[in-house]
């Protein structure tokens, strides 16, 4: 008998195997039935229809992308490496932007019943807004696309960090405030000695959840924006019809999430405690 | 000027009920006084407010009515005077005990170097035998350990009042005996003024010099004062064999299982406030061993509570 994990870890490459190879044998080209002309060729005739790449197509692709991920030949073709990098810029200059006001405002908002309430029903029309919904406005005040969507990095990545914080300031235990109450801690000691340390796991969750989002938002932003980025790598490869690279780049931005996702859970951990 | 060192006159506490309805008054005209270096134990049965009493001490919570002074100064706020232990420890779970202990070192003395402190919290730590646990975390800890960091913690701030929250209530009955005497020793290494709340009858017997008794709340009052009288330094299995041991516990546990709802009663409390609202009326000092009783009498406090009234007219 072998671990949970060593089980788990075979049932998934197994699951991977199955799947890979159904999609594969089920996703076969039709065997021609007659000699196709130079004319049916060039015009993709021996397929009677476009189909989704096979995951030997996507493989081999995957094999020749990554092998010169950072190369630039051009506005229409660059590697996949270097398109990642313009969104993952993109996304940190945003988001840490939106951590900058959205943890200080948090700490006010948790710790001033009037400013919670002052400030709540903002937060209540603001929240629900598509960030994509920000984008004409954005690029009419803003004049510049690249600004543009790192605005809307901005505004889709600030609320789930303000309202994390502001509840994880909020809910900071009665015990820990009278800790720093009977030892005479000034304000300022109180915050970063108290109650940033008691509610650092709220916000940490807040921020995880802020990236998550924010690697969603940035492929359809600059499916809209266009120029650079990941986002403008999937739309050009539709563009030019190459559904092998759509495919690729569809599980590159899936990996890259769930690495900017895990550097956020490990962090979390960091500041995990005990009670 | 008091003659105590701790003087609590005419604490009441009442907490508003919604709709309206009549508010809920836990205790009234509390009066008790603390002489410096004593050791005070306050008993009553749930619900009387003892812990609201400690609070108001503390200067967590504030009295409805009364105020509370320390050397002749009122009370405002929490301040590093009075150290308080809680029954729940409230150590900070994400520092090591050591910085648990620093941290309040450092706000006591501001001005010492870091070798200060730390010297100083290493004291304290041995004091409580946690030497070698020092970079733990709380979670890391038994209960009866985070306690005694806790009782370090206090005592490291050296206050001049010690405020102790029924701090041996979660602990098993071993824990809780070991942690008493380790107490008991450091106390005796510091003469502290302690106020402590307790539950525990024998507890009380062996730590304190006086007991206060609660009657049941609400409506809440001191109505005794049970002089301890059994020599120091006491330890839980001699003073079981001294002459006045059971005569005092006799006398405690009685006031809890009897007397404490009578003397709640309304009919019997209305006879008592006629007296009581006379001035400041401290509680009966009682010695149940010898039969001394001894009514407390502050003629110059009547005087003092005008001037409070004055004061309390002015405020309005």
């Amino acid at each position: 008998m072998q671990s949970i994990n060593t089980r788990a870890a075979i049932l998934s490459v197994v699951i991977f195997f199955v799947l890979m190879a159904v999609w594969e044998f089920a996703n076969q080209a039709p065997v021609a039935k007659k000699a196709v002309t130079e004319y049916e060729i060039l015009m993709g005739g021996s397929e009677p229809q476009a189909r989704v790449p096979n995951p030997s197509d996507v493989a081999i692709l995957a094999y020749e992308e990554l092998s010169q991920p950072f190369y630039d030949k051009g506005p229409n073709d660059k590697g996949i490496g270097l398109q990642m990098l313009y969104s993952l810029q993109r996304v940190a200059i945003g988001y840490l932007l939106a951590a900058l006001i959205a943890i200080p405002l948090g700490f006010l908002i948790g710790m001033s019943p009037l400013m919670s309430k002052a400030l709540d029903p903002f937060i209540q029309v603001l929240k629900p807004i598509s960030p994509l919904a920000w984008m004409p406005l954005a690029l009419f005040i803003l004049k510049d696309s690249e600004i543009s969507s790192v605005f809307v990095i901005f505004i889709c990545s600030i609320w789930p960090m303000l309202i994390n914080t502001a509840f994880g300031v909020g809910s900071v235990k009665r015990d820990y405030i009278n800790v720093a109450r009977t030892h005479e801690l000034g304000r300022l000691r109180t915050a970063f000695l108290v109650i940033l340390p008691a509610a650092a796991p709220t916000i940490l969750t807040g921020m995880r959840i802020s990236i998550g989002i924010a690697w969603l938002v940035i492929v359809a932003a600059e499916m809209l924006v266009g120029g650079t980025g990941v986002g403008y790598y999937v739309w050009n490869e539709w563009n030019n019809l190459d559904l092998t690279s759509v495919v690729f780049s569809i599980l590159m931005i899936g990996v890259v999430g769930m690495i900017l996702d895990l550097m956020l859970a490990r962090a979390t951990k960091l500041v995990e405690y005990v009670e | 000027m008091s003659q105590y060192f701790l003087d609590a006159q005419g604490l009441t506490k009442t907490f508003p009920t919604p709709k309206g309805e009549e508010s809920l008054t836990v205790f009234e005209n509390v009066n008790f006084g603390i002489k410096e270096g004593e050791f005070v134990c306050i008993i009553g049965h749930s619900g009387c407010g003892k812990s609201t009493i400690l609070n108001i001490l503390a200067g967590l919570d504030e009295a409805s009515k009364g105020v509370v002074l320390m050397k002749d100064k009122e009370v405002v706020g929490p301040s590093l005077d009075r150290g308080v232990v809680f029954q729940n420890y409230s150590l900070l779970p994400w520092m090591s005990t050591l910085k648990n202990i620093t941290f309040a070192v450092k706000s006591r003395n501001p001005q010492w170097s870091k070798e200060q402190v730390l010297a100083h919290s290493m004291k304290y730590i041995e004091m409580v035998g946690l030497k070698g646990a020092e970079h733990r975390k709380p979670s890391q800890l038994s209960g009866g350990m985070r306690q005694r960091v806790s009782i370090a913690r206090a005592f490291a701030i050296e206050p001049k009042l010690l405020l102790l929250d029924e701090p041996f209530g979660a602990l098993d009955a071993l824990t809780r005996g070991m942690i008493q005497e380790e107490l008991l020793n450091i106390w005796g290494q510091t003469s502290q003024t302690v106020f402590m709340i307790t539950h525990d009858v024998d507890e009380a017997i062996l730590l304190a010099d006086r007991i206060l008794l609660m009657t049941n709340g609400p409506h809440a009052e001191i109505a005794e004062s049970v002089v301890i009288d059994i020599p120091r330094p006491r330890t839980r299995t001699d003073i079981i064999h001294h002459e006045h041991y059971y005569t005092i516990r006799n006398h405690v546990v009685d006031f809890l299982v009897k007397r404490s709802k009578e003397l709640s009663n309304p009919e019997l409390r209305k006879v008592k406030k006629v007296k009581s609202d006379k001035g400041l009326r401290y509680p009966t000092e009682v010695n149940p061993a010898t039969g001394d009783i001894e009514e407390v009498n502050h003629p110059h406090f009547s005087d003092v509570e005008t001037e409070l009234e004055k004061k309390v007219i002015n405020m309005n």
